[in-house]
């Protein structure tokens, strides 16, 4: 339910040309074979009455409202599980459908409670609705306990923090167990009893919160009365307002409204024109949306001359002149890149833009990095070698073209579960799927999925069993040759390298774990059942050799001719809403925006005549490079935008000592976080709610996230920027972020088209956007690929230095769970720490055996770089010998444990790998390693 | 200094360079080099020199080649 209601079509559409023409009420409609009388009508511009129905779910016809009568028909068909047929002459209003209708409504009514007025759904419940609709005027059977035997004491369950189920309202239509099947998934709903005792139960007498829910919201977003409603309409009522935006969590970038009340934000509704999602929502983004005003926010400025000092709240124009100062300061005393700034994928694609400018424009250099260089760098590196691109190849829908999916680091059911709704749909249609992942995660076996293939390698050894797949391929005859002749180079050279003995499965067994036999039989089903598509995550990128890993991948998707249509490609997961867009935004310190390397004196050329300033012609800093440059002295003032570095990148010893050698550190945040400690400046920034701009997510779709709200601090982000620029002594001003977005586009090939205007006239596009494709690029790579020829790379594996001691003989790797986000600044502010208050050690029964650890034992984790403590899971899903926690808490400081080994090529850090030990610990531990460094201790 | 005990220029110039271990050293040295001229910031560059112009300790052989490449074209002559 929603207060701007898109149009509901009953039930879902189907592809295929319009062939089959009827008439409906004397309109004649023509529609796909397959559509329903119900939603014909709804085209030829007929509402059919319904409760039952709604175009996101299959027809149900249970309701009986949405009957209807047809030329030649017996009786009275419902219309939403009626197939329209050629010559077809339906009737949808007469009189013996309204009686019909009315009798059905009087049934309905007599059990529910009459409370409309006070109700939490009055002016936005169907029910109601259907009573008017169908002209309900009496209930001859009365209501309630005149009526006979009800329903309306049926308890509330309120377990769940965001949602109510009220009983009492529940028509027993089971749109929400339907939702919950067809939609998400998850399969946690049913109708128990039968009859009269039919009642929607999430399990087997437990609660919501107690059950397999995962509060995604497709069954409150499902339900046609109060049944199922946000405790924030009930606390607060129904909102007056609705606007249209782009989710601030993960890389799906989800349409939502967002739906207020004055200034006030009730709820968030997906939003069904949505691309990325169409109506489906998670957790996060559908309800954790609290902490945009939350009371630990920063809404003023504040300075401090050393760290120990208290902060003094000062003016946006003191902290203006005092961050201004005192870069200048610092440049004259150690040289023009002693400066330098680390950009957000949490902002905006014109926030990050006015960053990278003020680094190369205004500082003279291009230490600029983003925090995407702790996660999808390598896939920028691995798919521009192959493809010529930095991006992922499809659009999301693309999932449901696959015929075979395979999924390697990835969860995308907690960390990107909207998208893994949707692949779960298509494996639930018969998709297989191949999982490679050290973990038995949630997709391997779930409700009516189970992997064909689970390949539970070693951490460490993605580029061995890529390249054993490849070589499967390659020698047993299954390459696209007609593809790889037309499409590629360096084919033969590649063909030589990955046909060598050492890549075959059986070769590399020992070292991934993974029976050879399996690694085969997934080849084989990948190369020849049907369109294969590749998902990936940080689980890939991670490592050593994230960037080989990438380039294999492409190898295996182009040997396979599995690029270019829907259904196939080589998809990025990316972690946080808009890292696609930080990184197309030219963040990278070798890159201006359109992954344009800072060497081409064209590209250089186009930015210094509008910048009107030189720029520097060498990379600059990775964030990496900026930590080891500020300890050895070289590097002494940090800008940092909307990222919480101090707990997010990996060995925080290391990181502590770089921030604590800074003369100068300036934090751009919602709150004071764990970056913010050892900071100077901090200016407050602006939640998504306050932004406007756009983000770009993991399929390349540039979305609006338009302000529901004016900026709570005062400021736009952007002009923060462009103050400092100023008081620097360079001009920059915009009137707009539109305008910033019109100089991304004149400046930034791939950008070309896209405006805000665009933008809000036809919803969204993915880049490229140009003259050739006004209207974006769902899929890439379909007649050549960007760089002309798919190129095949040679992908050595090069085990991680990082490895299993007798001192530290287990592997640690992190990731992330379904309720909290990134470093959980913003979901542990949250009712979702209802689901996940700590970060547990997941670890197998037998590793804990051994060290005498039950499940809830306190205990100590450490490896050669730092030692915290937590609470041990144990947990069949993990390997012997592998152990696994998140790092959404800064109290346990899982990256206290995380070493400086990185990517090759990137710098991406190995948080996937780590050599640790865990030891019972019989005296729980309060003091954590990471806050035994923190500034009060070490200082400067 | 990282956990390694090893500057980080030589700390991941030797991680670039296992990478194309499996190359002729000449071949390995160039590619090592384009790579760290596409994204090395000049400072790391000059350090990397400046490492193996006092001994190279703990630097891959490959990798003090490829340095030899990261030197200004005048001061290559000058070798």
């Amino acid at each position: 339910m929603s207060l701007l209601k898109e149009p509901d079509f009953g039930t879902p559409a189907r592809d295929g040309e319009a062939t089959v023409e009827l008439t409906i009420d004397g309109v004649s409609v023509t529609v796909p074979p397959g559509t329903s009388v119900m939603r014909a009508a709804k085209h030829a511009g007929l509402d059919i009455p319904k409760l039952c129905a709604t175009d996101n779910l299959e027809a149900f016809g249970s309701c009986r409202l949405c009957i209807v009568e047809i030329d030649g028909a017996r009786g009275t068909p419902a219309s939403c599980t009626t197939p329209v047929a050629p010559g077809m002459v339906v009737r949808t209003q007469n009189e013996k459908l309204g009686k019909l209708r009315r009798g059905v409504m009087e049934l309905y009514i007599s059990d529910h409670p009459l409370d409309c007025l006070t109700c939490s759904a009055n002016g936005d419940c169907e029910l109601q609705d259907m009573a008017g609709v169908t002209g309900l005027r009496e209930v001859r059977y009365g209501s309630g306990v005149e009526a006979g035997a009800n329903h309306l004491d049926a308890p509330t369950d309120s377990s769940n923090p965001y949602f109510d189920f009220d009983a009492s309202k529940c028509i027993a239509c089971s749109r929400c167990v339907r939702a919950c099947d067809e939609v998400q998934g998850t399969l946690a709903l049913t109708i128990e009893g039968r009859g009269f005792d039919s009642k929607v139960a999430a399990g087997a007498g437990v609660s919501f919160m107690e059950s397999d829910c995962v509060s995604c919201g497709a069954c409150v977003q499902a339900c046609p009365t109060a049944t199922l409603q946000e405790k924030t309409v009930i606390e607060l009522g129904m909102p007056t307002r609705s606007v249209i935006t782009t989710c601030a969590y993960c890389g799906v970038g989800c349409s939502f409204k967002a739906e207020l009340r004055g200034d006030e934000l009730v709820r968030m509704v997906p939003y069904k024109d949505g691309g990325a999602n169409e109506g489906h929502s998670c957790v996060k983004g559908r309800f954790a949306f609290g902490y945009a005003s939350h009371p630990d926010r920063v809404m003023e400025p504040m300075v401090r001359d050393a760290i120990t000092d208290p902060w003094r709240k000062v003016s946006w124009e003191e902290a203006i002149g005092f961050t201004a100062r005192r870069l200048r300061e610092i440049q004259a005393n150690y040289g023009q890149g002693s400066i330098g700034a680390i950009t957000s994928s949490r902002t905006t694609n014109e926030e990050v833009y006015v960053v990278q400018k003020m680094v190369r424009a205004v500082f003279g250099n291009n230490n600029v990095d983003t925090c995407a260089r702790v996660c999808h760098s390598p896939t920028g590196y691995g798919l521009k070698q192959t493809f010529g691109e930095s991006a992922g190849t499809q659009d999301f829908s693309s999932v449901d073209h696959a015929d075979v999916i395979l999924v390697i680091g990835a969860n995308p059911t907690d960390a990107h579960p909207v998208f893994g709704s949707r692949m779960k749909k298509r494996l639930r249609q018969g998709a297989k799927l191949i999982v490679i992942d050290p973990r038995q995660i949630d997709l391997v076996r779930s409700p009516h999925i189970e992997a064909a293939h689970h390949l539970s390698l070693a951490p460490g050894t993605n580029v061995a069993i890529v390249n054993a797949l490849s070589h499967v391929i390659v020698t047993e005859g299954l390459v696209d040759r007609a593809f790889v002749e037309e499409r590629c180079e360096d084919f033969d050279q590649w063909e030589t390298f990955i046909s060598g003995p050492e890549h075959s499965p059986e070769a590399v067994a020992e070292l991934t774990g993974v029976p050879a036999e399996e690694v085969r039989a997934a080849a084989r089903l990948y190369a020849t059942g049907g369109n294969g598509a590749i998902y990936y995550g940080l689980g890939v990128t991670e490592h050593s050799q994230g960037s080989t890993t990438v380039m294999g991948m492409a190898n295996l998707a182009m040997a396979t001719g599995n690029i270019g249509r829907a259904g196939v490609g080589v998809n990025p997961l990316r972690g946080q809403n808009n890292v696609q867009g930080s990184c197309d935004m030219g963040s990278f310190p070798h890159e201006l925006p359109g992954y344009r390397h800072v060497s081409d004196d064209d590209v250089r050329d186009v930015y210094e005549k509008l910048w009107g300033t030189p720029l520097l012609n060498e990379p600059g800093l990775r964030i990496p490079n900026m930590f080891d440059s500020a300890i050895d002295g070289s590097f002494r003032a940090l800008f940092v935008q909307g990222e919480d570095i101090a707990q997010s990148d990996p060995n925080t010893a290391h990181v502590f000592a770089a921030l604590g050698a800074l003369e100068l550190l300036v934090v751009q945040d919602l709150f004071e976080n764990e970056t913010a400690k050892w900071a100077h400046v901090l200016l407050p920034g602006t939640s998504f709610l306050e932004k406007d701009g756009t983000f770009t997510n993991a399929e390349r779709r540039i979305n609006r996230v338009r302000p529901v709200m004016s900026p709570q601090t005062g400021k736009h982000e952007w002009e923060i920027i462009c103050e400092i620029s100023q008081a620097m002594g360079y001009p920059m001003h915009y009137d707009s972020a539109a305008q910033i977005m019109d100089e991304i586009a004149i400046t930034t090939p791939t950008f070309a088209g896209v405006s805000f205007d665009h933008l809000d006239k036809v919803g969204s596009v993915q880049w490229p956007c140009n003259l050739e494709a006004p209207n974006g690029t769902p899929i890439m790579h379909t007649d050549e690929f960007t760089r002309g020829k798919g190129r095949f790379m040679e992908t050595v594996y090069v085990p991680t230095t990082e490895r299993s001691t007798r001192k530290y003989p287990l592997i640690l790797t992190t990731g992330r769970i379904l309720s909290q986000y990134n470093v959980g600044a913003q979901t542990r502010r949250t009712a979702n720490v209802a689901w996940h208050p700590e970060d547990i050690l997941e670890l197998h029964p037998h590793d804990a055996e051994v060290r005498g650890i039950e499940d809830g034992s306190t205990v100590a984790l450490s490896s050669r770089v730092g030692r915290t403590t937590l609470r041990a899971k144990l947990s069949e899903r993990m390997p012997v010998g592998v152990c696994y926690t998140t790092f959404h808490h800064p109290v346990t400081g899982a990256n206290v444990i995380t070493t400086d080994n990185s990517d090759w090529a990137t710098n991406c850090p190995e948080y996937k790998v780590t050599a640790v030990q865990v030891d019972l610990l019989v005296e729980p531990v309060n003091a954590q390693a990471a806050e035994n460094l923190e500034p009060a201790v070490v200082g400067h | 200094m990282s956990a390694t005990g090893l500057p980080p220029h030589v700390r991941l110039a030797n991680e670039i360079a296992r990478q194309f271990a499996h190359r002729e050293p000449a071949d390995a040295a160039t590619r090592i080099a384009n790579h760290i001229k596409a994204v090395w910031d000049p400072r790391m560059k000059a350090a990397l020199i400046s490492h193996v112009d006092s001994g190279g300790e703990d630097l891959d052989p490959v990798a003090a080649l490829a340095a030899e490449q990261l030197r200004p074209v005048e001061a290559r002559g000058a070798q």
